[in-house]
């Protein structure tokens, strides 16, 4: 690992039993496995907890403003083609204020991948309800005896529906699928987005007395429901029962860059 | 590319002057009354081998720019003020991790959707003070169709010598009226491009300075590892609560604008040798100006103008020294008056009369004769 972290920023962050630290070696271990050149890689990501992530790897490493990693990761991308562009963010920056640039990069299908570590709240602020939190769920600002007003959004429902051509779901105890999808990902010639359903403990978990980190991870494999190909509307999120994990959709359309590329030798002539 | 002439509107002088300082990514959205710079580089930009590419908000127009920059490409935005609010936030990114990149306001009526079609100069102050936090931004004030292609250029050059966003701030009238246009030859354009670091990888400390207060730049995908963040970093980019990086870090991205503000500042003297009075304006009321100068001057009343092509850094010494030199001055200005306080707060002693005129037309050159009258009695 020590080729792919800054053991100099270590020890990170991360409360005890949080899933963001595996996460992030899925990512290491996916970039390992592919054999990829390093320096070609650029890891971007937002704010919050799971923002941090782009700063503990040794390589091109952008910290952007909340909600906009995405639009960041599209001007890389667009500029240069030959960089292999990473986005690991959190439910929150992504699917929340960043939601817009999300169904966008999905519909435009750029060929960034997108790994969102979705802890089902906003934890680096102390716990609050997010796009995910489940309806009635407690968090600092839905707190009992009411709980969540809202419905969440169904991550891989969003992102499938707007367009991406590879998307999959994971929970942080599933690290080798998880590894081998976000590696698909990366190689994938077109948008992917890699949900890694994980634990926090520390405010999710308290309020709603789901247990410390372990107790959560082992919950996380008990309600983990492995059925790939499913179609992706059939990919059901429901954190006490059943949460369908595995790769629903994997399908070739044209890429941007690549449209792009085309354009230019077009208006050259070629 | 050999020189060219066209008689074009000042947006798709802009759009040209952007090209030819070498920009090969855009990033926007449709706003007017900055629209034509949008089509022109959506031309444009399939010709040269760059990017046009439409966002679907400012937010991620302006954040892509930031992107695209850091790879090494030479990258901008082009909108009008309820763009720029928007992009408010992304600039302070683009100031706090020392990104080059070149935002076109062209100002429309404002507050609000205001008035679209109509120019105003209502965007100075947000674009000096519009993002959270202490900083400095380069504003750069065009006022011909001509101009707007030069100072583009220029505002490229700025952005990439003292990594920093820079603004174009031209209103609505500059950015549609059609003049002369000449573009030189590619060869007799000067052109800059950042700093990259010369010592090795291991050595980089992306955030350490030189003695110009700039650091170099190293790129997305070269061999160099960094982390850039719009938290508060020391030298090696880290995040830092204490209190003397804070405080290290502020006062060098001030310091690099200000000092060297001799350096970024143009002005434009217009008649002004003998004069006693002094309009200082920019942008569309100084041509309204410059009318009402001739005239006054056949009329043997000794005025001239200060013309600013650069409102931030302000021109705060030519202020105090024009300010030595005559006896009134007048400010007109398509806002409430805004570059007024700042020209007030220098010129010390010596009075300063606004016309401020928050609306489409610039100040008539008949009402600044009169003003000059009314002044000199």
């Amino acid at each position: 690992m020590q080729k792919y972290i800054r053991t100099d920023r270590l020890p990170w962050i991360y409360c005890p039993g949080c899933s963001i630290g595996i996460a992030t070696q899925m990512v290491a271990h996916a970039i390992e496995d592919l054999g990829l050149d390093f320096h070609k890689v650029v890891i971007i990501s937002g704010i919050g907890c799971s923002g941090r992530t782009s700063g503990y790897f040794k390589t091109g490493t952008y910290h952007t403003t909340h909600g906009r990693a995405i639009a960041f990761a599209e001007g890389v991308k667009i500029a240069n083609p030959e960089l292999e562009v990473i986005v690991i963010s959190g439910d929150g920056d992504l699917a929340a204020i960043g939601g817009n640039h999300l169904i966008h990069a999905c519909r435009r299908n750029i060929d960034i991948t997108v790994v969102c570590i979705n802890n089902l709240n906003y934890g680096m602020t102390g716990g609050q309800f997010g796009p995910t939190t489940e309806h009635e769920r407690y968090s600092q600002t839905s707190p009992p005896p009411f709980g969540n007003v809202e419905h969440p959004f169904n991550l891989v429902q969003l992102a499938a529906s707007s367009g991406a051509t590879f998307v999959a779901r994971w929970t942080a105890v599933q690290a080798r699928r998880a590894t081998k999808s976000i590696a698909k990902g990366i190689k994938k010639k077109g948008f992917s987005f890699i949900e890694i359903v994980g634990a926090c403990p520390t405010a999710y978990g308290r309020m709603n007395r789901l247990g410390d980190g372990l107790a959560m991870h082992k919950h996380l494999l008990e309600v983990a429901d492995i059925q790939n190909g499913l179609p992706p509307h059939e990919a059901e999120f429901d954190y006490e029962r059943r949460i369908v994990c595995g790769e629903f959709v994997n399908i070739e359309k044209p890429e941007y860059t690549e449209v792009l590329r085309q354009m230019h030798l077009k208006a050259h002539g070629q | 590319m050999p020189e060219r002439v066209m008689f074009t509107m000042g947006d798709i002088a802009c759009a040209e002057g952007a090209l030819s300082a070498g920009c090969r990514y855009f990033g926007g959205y449709p706003i007017t009354p900055a629209t034509e710079i949008a089509e022109w580089m959506a031309r444009r930009m399939p010709e040269v081998g760059g990017a046009y590419v439409q966002y679907e908000d400012e937010i991620a127009s302006i954040t892509s720019v930031i992107g695209a920059s850091w790879t090494g490409a030479k990258a901008m935005t082009a909108t009008s003020g309820p763009g720029v609010s928007l992009m408010l936030e992304a600039i302070g990114l683009a100031v706090m991790t020392e990104t080059p990149l070149v935002i076109v306001n062209i100002m429309r009526g404002g507050p609000s959707t205001g008035q679209p079609t109509r120019g105003q100069q209502g965007d100075v102050m947000q674009a000096k003070w519009g993002s959270h936090g202490d900083y400095q931004i380069i504003a750069l004030t065009p006022a011909s169709v001509q101009e707007m292609f030069d100072q583009t250029v220029r505002a490229f050059n700025l952005a990439e010598r003292f990594r920093t966003p820079v603004f174009i701030l031209a209103d609505e009238t500059v950015g549609h009226m059609r003049e002369r246009l000449v573009i030189p030859d590619e060869h007799d354009l000067k052109i800059e491009y950042r700093k990259l670091p010369k010592v090795p990888p291991e050595e980089y400390l992306p955030f350490k300075a030189d003695d110009d207060l700039v650091p170099p730049m190293a790129l997305l995908g070269s061999e160099y590892q960094f982390y850039a963040t719009g938290l508060t970093h020391d030298e090696r980019g880290y995040p830092s609560d204490k209190e003397n990086v804070q405080i290290e870090l502020i006062t060098r991205l001030n310091n690099k604008i200000l000092h060297n503000a001799d350096k970024i500042i143009e002005l434009e003297e217009f008649m002004l040798d003998d004069a006693d009075i002094a309009v200082v304006s920019y942008g569309t009321p100084s041509r309204s100006a410059k009318r009402a100068i001739k005239d006054a001057r056949n009329e043997g009343i000794k005025v001239g103008m200060l013309r600013l092509k650069t409102v931030w850094p302000f021109p705060e010494k030519a202020i105090a020294d024009l300010a030595s030199r005559v006896k009134h001055i007048i400010v007109p200005e398509q806002n409430m008056g805004q570059i007024y306080h700042l020209v007030k707060e220098h010129a010390l002693t010596t009075p300063v009369h606004l016309m401020a005129k928050p609306a489409g037309m610039p100040q008539y050159p008949q009402e600044i004769v009169q003003k000059i009258h009314e002044v000199s009695s």
